[in-house]
Parts: structure tokens; C-alpha cells; sequence
């Protein structure tokens, strides 16, 4: 069994859209049973596959595999090709990715039980885990390209899954626009790498970085940059705008308008990943570029901790969780800065887990409070959904970083990487990643103790019919609350300060600051008791007794706080006032300059010149030329014989030169 | 007097279908109307077992019947596709033939000596061969055309068709005479070698344009086109079919054989004539399709335009470009057995179903044959990924690669225009309402190689390669 990896490869890929595509065209046959047991086989079948090519690459320490599937076509000598790049890289994703996507699945079965849109969910969920997955396992740019386009498009049809709201429909459009812009400078970038490397695969850019880097090309007349850094830096848009950096972000927090589960899977866990997965694919590009790395550090870092202010004042649970994930994708992609690549991946997949937790719990809370989303109206539930909430607490500590679990390990590795990180920037990353944990511990303690402790504030009649929710939601939050706690410990070794990635990530020796922190890495407990002499620990206990003296001791005080800093907590409410920058400017400007070029342009010149004109000129003249098909035999012969002398006249008496 | 028998295996196929078309001939004397099945059956597998001789040959090139006759790569893969093609026109045509009363064994008989005489077409290796197998092909068309007696329309388009026919055969008999005259040989490839060696090439050059007409005719290229709406029209919609797909292949090979292997070294006259030909027939075939409201006219015209594209490959003179045109020529037979193998699906007992409004609505009659109406409209319009917009593709490729970058401008502009006259169809199936919802009454067995038809139109679009290696390999 599994002798032939490549099938393997093949089946983990297939199995999910073969689900999506049974569960999308024949759900109206199969039921809703059947579209939910279709897709949920079909992830299942490629989480264990991912198990196997897990074992095989990093287990057992099969070499690497890089190998091409299908050749498409071949245009101007560019293969365009389905390939897959295995390493352990990869391997890591693909089980992260299957894994969160099959208990989201099976939680979906609980979540959405009363949609009409449920096959529709299912078959969209499961072509997401296509998507993605053709995206990690990708081996050319195209392809990764191709599933970079692939989950957008998902995430856009999920976000707008309720399609008859307003809001969503909104909100969707938004995440496409602000995508475009990303993807904008994404493809800009493999341009860029297609005309400096001449080809799109892989290893053989990877191979040419080195000569690259020495190369320079002018941006506009008397201007030279290096290529790799413009090469990075128009890549690094295309991860700022899929892992919501600033000041990309603007879509992440009403993607929430899309059902739960959708925001555990792709808004949290996997899809906004991408970016910071790519960069780490990318190193051995980005290594060689100092000032896109800084570029990198400076945008995470601000990221984290601004958009982790903005977690104090919101009020709406799935929106806190948002702000919470943008805070971490902020500490990942800073963690990149940093060269300490291995970090940011580690961050990546104990996030995942943690943060799908979270969501499933407050997705399982939401459930119970019948779609009740205002934190204001919530509190208490421990005593009703005992599972929920020791999961959410669970998911909680690892957010926050408390010693042992698993977020505390890849945070504190990230903090401790920018801290030794030579860039320039790096301190002022790293003040924003330090006073971060701070703010990431109260705002996740805020949450916590609103929805889970004091006194019930809900309505009577829904107080009354509070209860634990059923098993397929409670399982899957079991089943990652486990990872939650102990991944992190188990792999940081390896992971971070080993040599797990092995030639798939790569760090010049200069930028190697993991390799200099592992030389005091003494083990996970050891980490664990060093952590106590260490500001972060201290920072984030700090976080939390001031959220329980705010929400507990005394709950009166946030709301006066908020009055005295009036100005300030209106333009933390605004969100730093980006959309409505971004809706003056960008959407009123688009609109306005639209408008005109409609009027003047498209009405007027080209609908009625060029269009109506040219089709109506054409009209006239089928009208004319068809009269020439008289039906008469001799008017036929006749064309014939003044076809033969034109083209005898042509051919001898035109000298052919 | 010395006589040794020539080398009859490459003429195999040749002499099966010949047998076979006689076989079928006594056959259908003896028996009824009801037991047409048999003549069917025998036609079908004549061209099955023709199929598996030509397939069988060697591989390589043989020149026999002293000179007159060749067998090579290019000759095989246009039989092979001949037969495929006309087996697929007996197909679809059985229905149709029966509810108008021609089913009879003439139509499969004038068929397969049509076949026979397009396999010698391609097959020729003397000017006589050529003329040979181009008159047995022609006068089965006549017929075949003139079959439904009782139709006046049927009838003026045979006598029509007979008449030009007639003229353009005697414009290329003049033109191979004057051929003969300045070379001295009706062999191909000696008069390639003579034909180089000629220093006034005055009168060589007035046979070429009348050998071009001659080939333009059965092309059906402007301005030698005039015949093609009539008779497509005119005659019955099984024998259009049979009329518009089969002999375009053939007539490529005529076409190959006589200015390629014959003419070569004189593509500096014949690029440019065939230039001329190809923009006539772009423009009027695509600009004129637009005012037509009968399906078949349409598909005529739209034929002319195809015929324009083709052309596009081969003035280029190179082997690439032929093997564009050649991939295009097929394409081009295998989309044209889809339309009018669609109008014929639609046609029952009394209605004819080739005018463009009934085809209004059809989407809600029948989805899934919409939808490849769907595919072969999207095809011929060269819509991505469907196999036509790789035809057009590689063939525009080629005209760029010769330097002829305003001819690939011109072809791209009259195929935006021909769009419109292909999406109409497509948009009177999905947006208006049909005239009367009678469902369909074809045949099982129709249903289904129809579709097949329609997918391998889609299949072949998303996986060209093969069909285009086979025909890289040709040149």
C-alpha cells in the first residue's frame, strides 16, 4: 500500500473535489445526508493521505519530491504545467490544512443544520480544501497562482453565502476588491520573476536567486533598484492582501458576515495564511533582499499591534476573534522579517488550531444563543455549555501565550527572533510586539469573561433554552483543543530550533536568528521556566488581571474610560478611519472617474460609434452583399469567370519580385 | 510488349470500398424497403473495414500504378478521417431519410463511391488522378444532391451545382493541360522537378491560377463560392452533411497534392492568389452569414469563412503552416458534423427544422442538446477552450510566423465579426421561447453519437496535443 507516492499526491488533491464536485452538481440527488457524507469522506480520505506523505517525508525522511503531473500546454517555450513540490514543508500544511478542514466539516453538519444552502456549503467548503491545497502543494508559480485566485474565489462565494443579506453581499465584494489589489502586485511579481529568471518553476528560480540578486533594473528613468527587492516586495502585496496585512486588512473583519465555520477555515486557519506560507516558500528570494525583509518586519509588527488595539473596543464576538487574527497574522509575517521563517510557520499551525478552536467555541455559543453575536448580551455560560467553555478557555491561554501551551512556545519564539533580528527596524518591531501580548491578553480575557463569567444578560425566553450543543459541534472543538495544548510543545524543538524544514526554507548565516537562539534552547520545559524571567509572560498576566479587574471587579469602568478618551475610542470604534478613507477615496474616486468615462467614453464613443456603428455598418453591408446571391446560374458563372481573369491578370502580369 | 502488374497492397482500401460499393449496389436490388437495414449495415462496414486496411499499411511513403497513385502519411490520416466522418453522416442521416421516403440504397451507394473518389483525390500522384478521383466525387454529389426528385428547390440546386461543377472541372483540365505543356509530364512529383527548372514561367503560372480555380471551387472560396449556399440550401439536409464535411477534407488534399508536392517551388505565385482567396472568403462568408435566416445558408456561409481560415496555413508555404491547416481542416469536419447533425436531431417527418427560429427555446425542449449545439457554435466561433479556437489559434500562429501580421488582424477582425451570427444561435436556444415544445424523436443511437460528437468537440478543446501531433507528424 502507498508504494507509488505520486498517486498518493494525486488522491489528496482529487479526493476533495471529487466531493465538491458530487456535492455541488448532484447534491439535488444525493440529499442533504448524502453531500454532507460525500465531502466529509472525501476530506477525511485526503487528511489520512496527508498523514501518510507526512510520515513518508518527515518521519521516515523520504527526500524531497518535485515532480510534474500534467502538462497543460506549452506557450512561447512555457510549460504550463499541474506539479507538486513535497517537502516538509508542505507536509506540515497539508496535514494542518486537511486536518482543520475535515472538524470543520463535521461541525458544519451542527452549525448550518437548518440552511437551505446546505449541499451548497458543503460542496464550497470542499473545494476550498481543493484550492488550498493545490496552492501548498504547488511547484510553479502558475499553479500557485492558480490556487491562490481558486481560494479567493471560495472565500468570496462563502462570505456572501447568505446572499440575500445586504451586509454580506457587501462584505464579499469588499474582499474581492481589496484581493484584486493584492493580486494585483502578486501577479506583477511572477511577471517580474518570468522576466528575470525565465521560468516559473520552483527550483529553478530558486536556483538563479543568487545571480539575480546582484542585478538591478530602474524603476522609472534614473531610478535603480535591486530586482529581488522589487521582485519581493510586489510578491509581499499579494500576501498583504491574502493574509490581511495593513493596509490590506480592511476585508478580514466583515468577512465575519459569512457563517462560522467559514471563518474558523479560511478567515483564520488556512486560507489567510497563504501569505505568510508563501513568503516562507519564498525565502530563498527574500533572504537576499534586506529591504523587502524590512518592509516585511515593519508591516507585521505595525499590524500586530494595532489591529490588536482595535480587539478592545469591539463588541461582537466573531469581530474580536477577526481582530485577533489579523493581530497574529501580524506576528507571523513580522516573524518572517525576522528570517526566522520557521517561527512564522510554527506560529502558523499552532494558530491554526487555536484559532479554530476559538471560532468553533464561539460559533457553538452562537448556536446556542440562536444567532446572537453581541458580547453585551451574552455572560455566564459556563454554568450551561461546560464543554464549550473549558475548550475556549483552552483556545484562549494558547492565544494569550500562557506557559506550556501551544501559543505561548511559537509567540515567545517569534518575540525572542525580532529581539535578536540585526534589521534596522527591528526595534521598533520589537516595542510592538511586546506591548502586543499585552493587548492580546486583555482583549481575549475581555472576551472571555463577558461571554463565560458574571451575570447572564441575555433574555429570559433565551436564558431558558440555553444548553450545550450537540456532539458534532463539541467534538471537533475537543478534537483541537488537544493540539491547542500540547503541539506546541511536542514540535517547537524541531521545528523552530531543529532542523525540521531541512532544505525547505532557506537563511543566509547573517540572518540566522534562530540558529543563534537554539544554541539556548534547553527543551520545551526548559523554555517554559525561562519564559518567568522574561517581560512577555509578565506582560500578558498583566493583560489578564487588568481585563478581569475591568470586567469583573469593576464592569462600570470601560464605559468610562471610553467617555474621557472620547476622541480616541471614536477612532478606534472608526477603525483608524481606513474604510472610510478607502470609501471617499478609492470608491467615490473609481466611481466618479467611472461615470465619466461611461458618459463620455463608453455611451457616446464607443457604444456608439465603435459598437452600434461598426454593427450596424456591418448590418448594412450583409444587406448589400447578400443581393449578389441572385439565385441566377449565369450572374454565378459570371462571378466565376471574373474571378478567373482577375486572378490571371494578378498572376501574370504581376511581377513577383 | 512488356506488362508487369503494379503494386496493388497500397490501392487496398481503394479496391475493398470499390468491391463493397458494387456488393451494396446488387444487394439493395433484392431487397425491400424494410430490409434497408442490410444496405446500411454493409455501407457502415465498408467504411469500418476500409478504416482497418488504411490503418494497416506501412508506414512509409509507396508510389505505384506506374506513378499515378501514392500512399503516404498525409493520404492515410485524411482517408481515416473520411471514413470517420462519413460514417457519422450515415448515421445521422437514417431518420431523416426515412421520414422523407429516400431511404433508399443509392444514397449509400453514390456515398461510397463519393468516399472512393476522395480517396483517390487525396491518393493522386498524377495530374490525371487527380482528375480521376475529383469526377467520381463530383458526379455522386451531383446525384446525390439531385436525389429528392419531387423537391423543385432540390432539383435547381443539382442542376446548378452540375452546371459550375462542369466549368470549374474544365478550367482545371485547361489548367493541367498547360501544365503538361510546359513540362511535359502529368506525374507530381516530376513536375515539381520540372516545373523548378522552367525559366519563363508565363504560361506556367496561367495553368496555376486555373488549377487554383479548380480547387477553390470544391473548396467553395470567393469568389468560386457562389454555388455553396444554393446547393447547401437546396438539397437534402442528410446530403448537406455529407456535402459540407466529407469532401472539404478531401478537397485540402487536392489541394496538398497539387500546389504543395506538384507546385511547390512556385509558392511565390500561389501564396499571394490563395491571400486573396482567403481575405474574399473570410469577409464575405462572415459578413454575409449575419443577414441569413435559414440555418443551412448560414452554416454555408459560415463554411466559406472556414474555408478562408484554412487557407491562412497554407500560403505560408511552410510544413507548420500546413500542418495548422490540415489540424484545421478536421476540426473543421468534426464541427460541421455537429451543426448540421443538430438540424437533422431537430427535423422530423414534415418539418425541416433549418431555419434559425427553430432552434428558438431549445434549451427548454431539450437542455443537454443546447448545450452541445452550445459547444459546436462556441467552436466554430472560436471560443476557448473548444477545439476551434485551437484551429484558428495555430493556423493565425503560422500566418504571424510568415510575416503576414496584418492577414492574422484582418482573419481576427471577421471572426469577431462571424461571432455575432454563432452566439444568435446560441442565444435564440437559451433566451427566447420555442414556437411549439415537441420533444425530440431521434433515435437512440443518434442521441448518442451526436453527443459524442459535441464532446469530442470539448474534449479535443481541452486536450488538443494528440490531434495536433498527429498532424505535426504529417509534414
Amino acid at each position: 500500500m502507498f508504494e507509488n507516492m505520486e498517486t498518493v499526491y494525486l488522491w489528496v488533491v482529487l479526493a476533495p473535489l471529487l466531493g465538491s464536485i458530487i456535492a455541488g452538481l448532484f447534491g439535488w440527488l444525493i440529499g442533504r445526508a448524502g453531500a454532507h457524507w460525500v465531502t466529509i469522506i472525501g476530506v477525511g480520505v485526503s487528511f489520512f493521505l496527508s498523514l501518510v506523505v507526512f510520515k513518508h517525508i518527515v518521519i521516515d525522511g523520504a527526500p524531497a519530491y518535485n515532480g510534474t503531473v500534467y502538462t497543460w500546454m506549452v506557450a512561447g517555450g512555457l510549460p504550463i504545467e499541474v506539479g507538486f513540490l513535497i517537502d516538509k514543508l508542505t507536509a506540515m500544511m497539508m496535514v494542518v490544512v486537511t486536518f482543520v478542514s475535515w472538524m470543520v466539516h463535521i461541525y458544519t453538519i451542527g452549525y448550518m443544520h437548518d440552511d437551505p444552502g446546505y449541499t451548497r456549503f458543503f460542496s464550497y467548503i470542499s473545494l476550498f480544501t481543493f484550492s488550498m491545497l493545490m496552492l501548498v502543494m504547488a511547484n510553479n508559480f502558475l499553479q500557485l497562482f492558480f490556487g491562490w485566485e481558486a481560494v479567493g474565489l471560495v472565500s468570496y462565494l462563502l462570505i456572501g453565502f447568505w446572499y440575500k443579506r445586504e451586509s454580506a453581499i457587501h462584505a464579499n465584494l469588499k474582499a474581492f476588491l481589496v484581493n484584486r489589489v493584492g493580486d494585483f502586485g502578486f501577479l506583477l511579481g511572477i511577471g517580474a520573476v518570468l522576466l528575470y529568471f525565465g521560468s516559473l518553476d520552483y527550483a529553478q528560480v530558486f536556483a538563479g536567486a543568487e545571480k539575480v540578486a546582484a542585478r538591478t533594473m530602474s524603476i522609472w528613468p534614473g531610478v535603480e533598484w535591486p530586482v529581488i527587492t522589487v521582485i519581493c516586495i510586489l510578491l509581499f502585496i499579494g500576501a498583504m492582501g491574502k493574509s490581511a496585512q495593513m493596509p490590506l486588512h480592511v476585508w478580514l473583519p466583515d468577512s465575519m458576515e459569512g457563517p462560522t465555520p467559514i471563518s474558523a477555515l479560511i478567515h483564520a486557519a488556512t486560507m489567510v495564511t497563504a501569505g505568510i506560507f508563501m513568503v516562507a516558500r519564498m525565502s530563498p528570494l527574500y533572504e537576499y533582499s534586506e529591504t523587502a525583509l524590512a518592509v516585511v518586519m515593519v508591516i507585521g509588527a505595525t499590524t500586530a499591534l494595532f489591529m490588536g488595539l482595535l480587539g478592545l473596543v469591539q463588541t461582537d464576538i466573531k469581530r474580536v476573534i477577526a481582530y485577533s487574527t489579523l493581530s497574529q497574522l501580524g506576528y507571523m509575517t513580522a516573524a518572517l522579517g525576522a528570517s526566522a521563517y520557521a517561527a512564522g510557520i510554527f506560529h502558523l499551525m499552532t494558530h491554526a488550531f487555536f484559532k479554530a478552536l476559538l471560532f468553533l467555541g464561539a460559533g457553538s455559543v452562537i448556536i446556542a444563543l440562536h444567532h446572537e453575536q453581541d458580547m453585551r448580551r451574552m455572560g455566564g455560560l459556563r454554568r450551561y455549555m461546560p464543554i464549550t467553555w473549558i475548550t475556549s478557555l483552552i483556545g484562549t491561554l494558547a492565544l494569550i501565550g500562557a506557559p506550556g501551551f501551544s501559543g505561548f512556545f511559537s509567540k515567545d519564539s517569534i518575540i525572542e527572533a525580532i529581539g535578536h533580528s540585526s534589521l534596522g527596524v527591528a526595534g521598533y518591531a520589537y516595542a510592538c510586539v511586546l506591548i502586543g501580548v499585552f493587548v492580546t491578553a486583555l482583549y481575549s480575557f475581555r472576551m472571555y469573561f463577558l461571554v463565560f463569567h458574571g451575570e447572564p444578560r441575555m433574555d429570559a425566553h433565551t436564558r431558558e433554552h440555553v444548553h450545550e450543543t450537540p456532539w458534532v459541534v463539541t467534538g471537533p472543538l475537543i478534537a483541537l483543543a488537544v493540539p491547542s495544548v500540547v503541539i506546541g510543545a511536542w514540535y517547537v524543538g524541531d521545528m523552530v530550533f531543529g532542523d525540521f524544514f531541512g532544505r525547505a526554507i532557506f537563511v543566509l548565516p547573517r540572518h540566522d536568528v534562530l540558529g543563534g537562539l537554539a544554541a539556548s534552547f534547553h527543551g520545551p520545559w526548559g523554555m517554559v521556566q525561562h519564559a518567568f524571567f522574561q517581560p512577555p509572560v509578565w506582560l500578558a498576566a498583566a493583560g489578564v488581571v487588568t481585563a478581569w479587574y475591568l470586567y469583573m471587579v469593576r464592569p462600570e469602568l470601560p464605559g468610562v474610560i471610553a467617555a474621557r478618551a472620547g476622541a480616541l475610542y471614536r477612532f478606534m470604534v472608526n477603525k483608524y478611519g481606513f474604510d472610510d478613507f478607502n470609501e471617499a477615496v478609492f470608491a467615490g474616486g473609481g466611481r466618479g472617474l467611472g461615470n465619466l468615462l461611461w458618459r463620455i467614453g463608453d455611451v457616446r464613443l464607443i457604444d456608439g460609434l465603435a459598437v452600434n456603428g461598426s454593427a450596424r455598418l456591418v448590418g448594412w453591408l450583409a444587406g448589400v452583399v447578400r443581393h449578389l446571391q441572385s439565385g441566377f446560374l449565369y450572374h454565378y458563372a459570371f462571378a466565376m469567370i471574373v474571378g478567373l481573369v482577375a486572378l490571371v491578370g494578378w498572376a501574370v502580369f504581376w511581377p513577383v519580385e | 510488349m512488356n506488362f508487369a502488374i503494379p503494386d496493388m497492397a497500397p490501392a487496398l482500401p481503394e479496391m475493398f470500398v470499390l468491391g463493397m460499393a458494387c456488393l451494396v449496389l446488387l444487394v439493395d436490388l433484392f431487397v425491400s424497403d424494410r430490409g434497408r437495414g442490410a444496405t446500411y449495415v454493409l455501407s457502415q462496414a465498408t467504411l469500418v473495414g476500409a478504416l482497418f486496411l488504411t490503418l494497416g499499411g506501412t508506414p512509409e511513403p509507396v508510389v505505384t500504378f506506374s506513378g499515378t497513385f501514392v500512399r503516404d502519411a498525409l493520404s492515410d490520416v485524411l482517408k481515416a478521417f473520411i471514413y470517420g466522418v462519413v460514417f457519422f453522416v450515415f448515421l445521422y442521416s437514417r431518420d431523416y431519410l426515412r421520414d422523407r421516403g429516400i431511404y433508399r440504397g443509392e444514397f449509400f451507394v453514390l456515398g461510397l463511391f463519393g468516399v472512393l473518389g476522395m480517396m483517390i483525390l487525396v491518393s493522386a500522384h498524377s495530374l490525371l488522378t487527380v482528375y480521376l478521383g475529383l469526377e467520381l466525387l463530383s458526379l455522386s454529389l451531383y446525384a446525390m444532391v439531385a436525389m429528392q426528385r419531387d423537391s423543385v428547390l432540390a432539383s435547381e440546386s443539382a442542376m446548378k451545382y452540375f452546371v459550375l461543377g462542369a466549368l470549374a472541372s474544365g478550367m482545371l483540365l485547361y489548367g493541367m493541360s498547360m501544365l503538361y505543356g510546359v513540362t511535359g509530364t502529368l506525374d507530381i512529383a516530376e513536375l515539381s522537378r520540372a516545373i523548378a527548372g522552367v525559366e519563363d514561367r508565363t504560361v506556367a503560372s496561367f495553368g496555376l491560377v486555373f488549377l487554383i480555380i479548380g480547387v477553390a471551387f470544391k473548396l467553395g472560396a470567393v469568389p468560386f463560392h457562389m454555388w455553396v449556399p444554393d446547393v447547401y440550401h437546396g438539397a437534402a439536409t442528410s446530403v448537406t452533411l455529407y456535402l459540407g464535411t466529407a469532401p472539404k477534407i478531401a478537397a485540402f488534399g487536392m489541394l496538398m497534392r497539387l500546389l504543395v508536392d506538384g507546385l511547390g517551388s512556385m509558392q511565390a505565385d500561389w501564396g499571394p492568389i490563395l491571400v486573396i482567396l482567403a481575405v474574399l472568403s473570410m469577409a464575405i462568408g462572415n459578413v454575409v452569414a449575419i443577414a441569413q435566416t435559414n440555418l443551412k445558408r448560414m452554416l454555408a456561409y459560415s463554411t466559406i469563412s472556414h474555408v478562408g481560415f484554412l487557407l491562412l496555413g497554407v500560403l505560408t508555404g511552410t510544413p507548420d503552416g500546413y500542418s495548422a491547416s490540415l489540424f484545421y481542416v478536421l476540426v473543421y469536419a468534426v464541427m460541421g458534423l455537429g451543426a448540421f447533425g443538430m438540424i437533422l436531431l431537430l427535423a422530423r417527418a414534415g418539418f425541416e427544422a433549418d431555419r434559425l427560429e427553430d432552434f428558438k427555446g431549445l434549451n427548454e425542449r431539450s437542455p443537454w442538446f443546447a448545450f452541445m449545439m452550445l459547444v459546436v457554435m462556441f467552436s466554430m466561433a472560436g471560443v476557448p477552450p473548444f477545439l476551434g479556437f485551437w484551429a484558428k489559434l495555430y493556423v493565425l500562429l503560422e500566418a504571424v510566423r510568415a510575416d503576414l501580421v496584418w492577414l492574422a488582424v484582418a482573419a481576427v477582425v471577421f471572426s469577431v465579426i462571424g461571432a455575432f451570427y454563432y452566439l444568435r444561435v446560441v442565444k435564440l436556444m437559451y433566451f427566447d421561447q420555442p414556437a411549439e415544445p415537441v420533444p425530440l424523436q431521434a433515435g437512440a443511437d443518434m442521441r448518442v453519437m451526436l453527443s459524442a460528437n459535441a464532446l469530442v468537440v470539448l474534449a479535443l478543446g481541452i486536450w488538443p496535443g494528440s490531434l495536433f501531433a498527429l498532424c505535426e507528424a504529417v509534414f
